[in-house]
């Protein structure tokens, strides 16, 4: 997948105006099979698992059992004993490791990351195109559920998700028909705006929405409720790894908060770059863009949770230079 | 290999930089290659007129949606003009980079510096070396 074709503003535009399609095959299937699977995901992941019905997709985290994020994926339920989970591709091997070494009896687990292939439809118009290929017809599609059925004539997996913050679809399938669906799609969707989006708009349009990125907002040493994710946290159940080090941040009190930052000056806030509060280092940026949409820099970081509050004024430290930056609500752009 | 416009007229330096050398005068841009290199361009940082640049030094900053750069200044000399439209219309550097995207005039002090600048051919060798 290239940085960008066209660039990474009109590929950043069409998808919140019509539709992109991204090639992110290189991202990782870790399938979990048999009479032991509901019990193995629901001790790997923080979201509710037991509720989860056939056709329908959740967010959480893998957590390590200090509370840090092993990785952050989808889980999808297939059947009463079969579901997957949507890793990140730099993580693919480590969380194989991971869910071989905490998956309990009775549960099959496969890597088939290789074998498939998936690409994203995103934007304002994926509904109508993708229903011109695809059947049964996926409008009627709940977000965060999906159905199996085919598009182009291939089989395919298609759910009503994404990583843009507009709505869309991820279309899952064999990774040999990722070149003909690839075809299909742009063929369908260029009269009506579709274009081949790369990795640049993927993140311009990810932060605008204020989703994490795996590397930049979370790692190893960082908690989901650090990063604003304790929704994803099932707080009825304290089965999986890394609940009770959860718990135990939580009455403790948390060491920093994951903020979303709108720059009131000029230039890029990078990640990496200090943020500062009354002239003292209280942080860095994990990720920063222009933001096409709103015509202003934005960023996201984590500082002290006393420093969190919407309307708190901070700066940004750009090439020796304090821009003055100022912690808004997320997602910078639309509803989650 | 992607397509560049590497125009016969201009003089280039290793970073990039097109010079338009007109006796001591030197009007100074980023080329094609780096343009495409950096994207969607959205702040360009000049100095003011009256500074002083040196060969191979940066005198200002490129930033692009997706990254930051450094500009390097081909020759050495005085800043005598500056592209001010770039601070409203900095995409002028993506649509028009030899044009209305030029960034500044330098007056040079050493008219024979300009000469050890590479040629289009030179150029052009170079940047496939880096494109391949």
């Amino acid at each position: 997948m290239p940085v960008q074709y066209a660039g990474i503003l009109a590929e950043h535009r069409a998808v919140r105006e019509a539709a992109g399609l991204f090639d992110v095959s290189h991202m990782g299937q870790i399938h979990l099979r048999g009479p032991g699977a509901l019990a193995s995901v629901a001790r790997l992941v923080t979201c509710p698992v037991a509720s989860l019905r056939s056709g329908q997709v959740r967010y959480g985290l893998l957590c390590n059992e200090a509370g840090g994020v092993v990785d952050d994926v989808t889980v999808y339920r297939s059947g009463p004993e079969a579901f997957f989970l949507c890793v990140n591709a730099s993580n693919v091997e480590k969380d194989y490791r991971w869910v071989v070494r905490h998956a309990g009896a009775g549960a099959e687990v496969r890597d088939r990351s290789a074998e498939t292939g998936l690409l994203a439809l995103q934007g304002p118009a994926s509904a109508e195109l993708l229903a011109a290929l695809a059947e049964p017809d996926p409008r009627p599609l709940r977000r965060f559920r999906f159905l199996e059925g085919r598009v182009a004539g291939r089989a395919a997996l298609v759910s009503r998700t994404g990583y843009t913050g507009s709505d869309g679809f991820e279309i899952y399938c064999a990774a040999a028909d990722v070149g003909a669906l690839w075809d299909a799609l742009l063929q369908e969707g260029s009269r009506g705006g579709l274009v081949p989006a790369g990795l640049g708009a993927r993140d311009t349009l990810r932060l605008e929405a204020a989703l994490p990125l795996y590397g930049h907002e979370l790692d190893d040493e960082t908690s989901p409720l650090e990063a604003g994710l304790g929704r994803f946290v099932d707080p009825a159940r304290s089965d999986f790894v890394g609940a009770e080090a959860l718990r135990r941040q939580e009455r403790a009190g948390l060491r920093r908060s994951l903020v979303g930052l709108v720059l009131e000056g000029r230039g890029v806030a990078r990640a990496g770059y200090a943020l500062t509060h009354r002239g003292a280092e209280v942080g860095r940026v994990t990720s920063g863009a222009p933001s096409p949409t709103l015509g202003k820099s934005i960023a996201l970081g984590y500082v002290p949770p006393a420093l969190a509050a919407a309307g708190t004024e901070l700066a940004v430290t750009i090439r020796g230079q304090s821009v003055a930056a100022r912690v808004v609500p997320t997602p910078f752009v639309g509803k989650a | 290999m992607a397509d560049y416009d590497i125009p016969r007229n201009l003089r280039y330096s290793r970073e990039d930089e097109w010079a338009r050398i007109e006796g001591e005068r030197v009007t100074v841009g980023i080329t094609d290659y780096a343009q495409q290199q950096l994207g969607d361009v959205v702040f360009v940082e000049l100095p003011a007129v009256g500074k002083s640049v040196e060969k191979g030094e940066p005198f200002g900053v490129i930033e692009s949606v997706k990254a930051v750069a450094d500009l390097y200044a081909p020759v050495t000399g005085e800043v005598v003009e500056v592209n001010a439209d770039l601070a409203g219309h900095p995409e002028a550097v993506n649509e028009d980079c030899y044009g209305d995207g030029w960034m500044l005039v330098i007056a040079v002090s050493d008219e024979s510096e300009a000469g050890e600048l590479m040629d289009a051919d030179a150029y052009t060798a170079y940047v496939g070396e880096r494109s391949e």
